[in-house]
């Protein structure tokens, strides 16, 4: 049986003092219900992911007490797709006609700390200053520069592109556009990534409702298709984040390209199919890598394709057109929620100043994180 | 002061004291996987059985970025503070037929680094304890001449 999103709902992200990440998901649960036109009884079952609130599960009791079985899933900053695709899943086996992803999450200010037991590390790893995922970053992308030619004022056109993107984009954190200049002004965190390149961690909820594409039509949203859900973790030889080593004679690619490999081949949709896309924007140079490792380009092309404009809304390839993350921030459990509720808005013609034109038909979402792990989903009208 | 107490910030993990100290891996006996830290099992074949390996004192350089701002305290304990705190960079070092290990680089500059240079091991102190221990660890830093085109800014 087909999976269908029939609702979306997103609490704004960004900095919210007093109100608590189950609050946050509250808001974006009835959101995505009002979206749907449905009621939360209705809903049969869910799944949940954060990385701060230890219950996410605990939300029911912001929604209702109605017994529904809701599952907490993590998977870093894959979270969302891990828990977009078993509410999908739930479907498709014909085990509930109805079902919810939701995802949470409320960050302290500045990067993420945390033990390295966390991820099965040594205490050297941390102690020494090597446990920080944003090194993997700098590192990845310096090594890209050098080997495909990308410069370094691509890495500031791109964050000025989501930067411009998020300022259309009444949710999102980070609306002062800011010019490729500014952004090469700024200081250097982990070279050659500077920090109006970066991310950071923040606060907000998305959700998403789902239902069999048979009774669609009993609901209020206007039905966009789950094509694919595909999970991968890294394989031996790949150059993953919190990696101490990897081997020196046997190279694997990142579990984003596994994981868009695996996508691409469930849906039966190729990567000149996809008409807007979101990927993990982390940083600047994370988007740059994930359109290739994604299937959108050719490692080396984007240099090109930035300078021309390609990945802007209106381009040949919209890209991160609510702002990404690079403009709205990373609440880890919610992230990849709101990936869905853009490419969402964008199917259905309903994303306003941001719109791309042309009424796009299939919209690609991928995320990345620790401990090297990928989720991409697509979807279409 | 006289001798300065030096600590590791943790044993098995590189030979030391020594004129020539070399990393400590380890070889799967199943897969023959070269691995660094020695760590229980292979992240190839799941293995449990392995031989001690001493890594190779040199390489190339295969990557880097800088450290710009002081971690998150804890995990990271050097003595610095957020105002006294020196940027360093942190690398991975291809060690030919072995293994490609990540390691803080005794060179902060980005400008006087550049990929595929030679790095040989250094084992240096890199915070001070309440009691004036120093505690060690493993570096690479550059192994001749800077590279002659000074970075890519």
């Amino acid at each position: 049986m087909e999976a269908v999103i029939i609702g979306v709902g997103l609490h704004p992200f960004g900095r919210f003092p007093g109100v608590s990440a189950m609050d946050m998901a509250a808001v974006a649960v009835r959101s995505a219900l009002a979206d749907a036109g449905v009621s939360w009884p209705q809903v049969q079952a869910g799944f949940v992911g954060s990385l701060e609130v230890y219950n996410p599960d605990a939300i029911v009791g912001r929604l209702g007490l109605t017994g529904v079985p809701l599952r907490g899933v993590f998977n870093g900053c894959a979270t969302a797709g891990t828990a977009l695709s078993m509410a999908a899943r739930a479907i498709q086996t014909g085990e509930h006609d109805l079902t919810i992803a939701i995802g949470m999450d409320k960050h302290p200010r500045g990067a993420f700390a945390a033990d390295p037991s966390v991820a099965g590390l040594p205490a050297w790893y941390g102690q020494t200053g090597l446990f920080l995922t944003t090194h993997f970053f700098g590192m990845k992308i310096n090594r890209y520069m050098h080997e495909h030619g990308i410069s370094h004022g691509t890495l500031a056109r791109v964050a000025a592109k989501n930067f411009r993107n998020a300022s259309a984009n009444d949710k999102a954190w980070r609306r002062t556009p800011l010019s490729a200049e500014e952004i090469l002004a700024s200081p250097v965190l982990n070279y050659p990534l500077r920090q109006y390149m970066y991310c950071g961690p923040d606060e907000g909820a998305g959700a998403v409702v789902l239902c069999r594409a048979d009774q669609a039509h009993k609901y209020a949203g206007r039905p966009v298709r789950v094509r694919a859900c595909a999970l991968r973790s890294r394989r031996i030889g790949a150059f993953e984040v919190q990696s101490p080593a990897f081997p020196v004679a046997e190279h694997a690619p990142s579990p984003t390209v596994d994981a868009s490999r695996d996508a691409y081949e469930l849906a039966g949709i190729g990567p000149q199919d996809v008409a807007v896309a979101q990927v993990q924007d982390t940083d600047a140079g994370s988007e740059i890598i994930h359109l290739a490792e994604n299937g959108l380009c050719k490692d080396g092309e984007q240099e090109r394709m930035i300078a021309d404009g390609d990945t802007g809304i209106g381009g040949r390839l919209p890209v991160n057109t609510d702002g990404g993350l690079i403009g709205n921030g990373e609440p880890i459990g919610a992230s990849g929620l709101r990936q869905i509720h853009e490419l969402v808005l964008q199917l259905r013609g309903a994303a306003g100043a941001r719109q791309v034109p042309g009424a796009p038909a299939v919209g690609y979402a991928h995320l990345y994180g620790a401990p090297g792990v990928s989720a991409v989903t697509i979807l279409s009208t | 002061m006289t001798g300065t107490r030096q600590v590791p910030v943790a044993e098995g993990l590189f030979t030391w004291p020594s004129d020539e100290p070399r990393l400590i891996g380890a070889h799967c006996a199943a897969c023959g996987l070269v691995r660094f830290p020695g760590g229980p099992s292979c992240e190839r074949c799941g293995g449990t059985e392995f031989t001690e390996r001493l890594l190779a004192g040199r390489g190339t350089l295969w990557t880097f970025t800088t450290q710009n701002f002081r971690p998150p305290s804890p995990p990271y304990d050097g003595a610095d503070t957020a105002g006294s705190f020196q940027p360093y960079a942190v690398g991975y070092i291809e060690l030919p037929g072995e293994v490609v290990v990540e390691a803080r680089l005794t060179e902060p500059d980005p400008a006087r680094l550049a990929i595929g240079q030679p790095m040989r091991l250094a084992i240096v102190p890199y915070t001070v304890r309440p009691d004036g221990t120093e505690v060690v660890t493993f570096a690479f830093e550059p192994d001749g001449p800077v590279p002659g085109e000074a970075g890519e800014a």
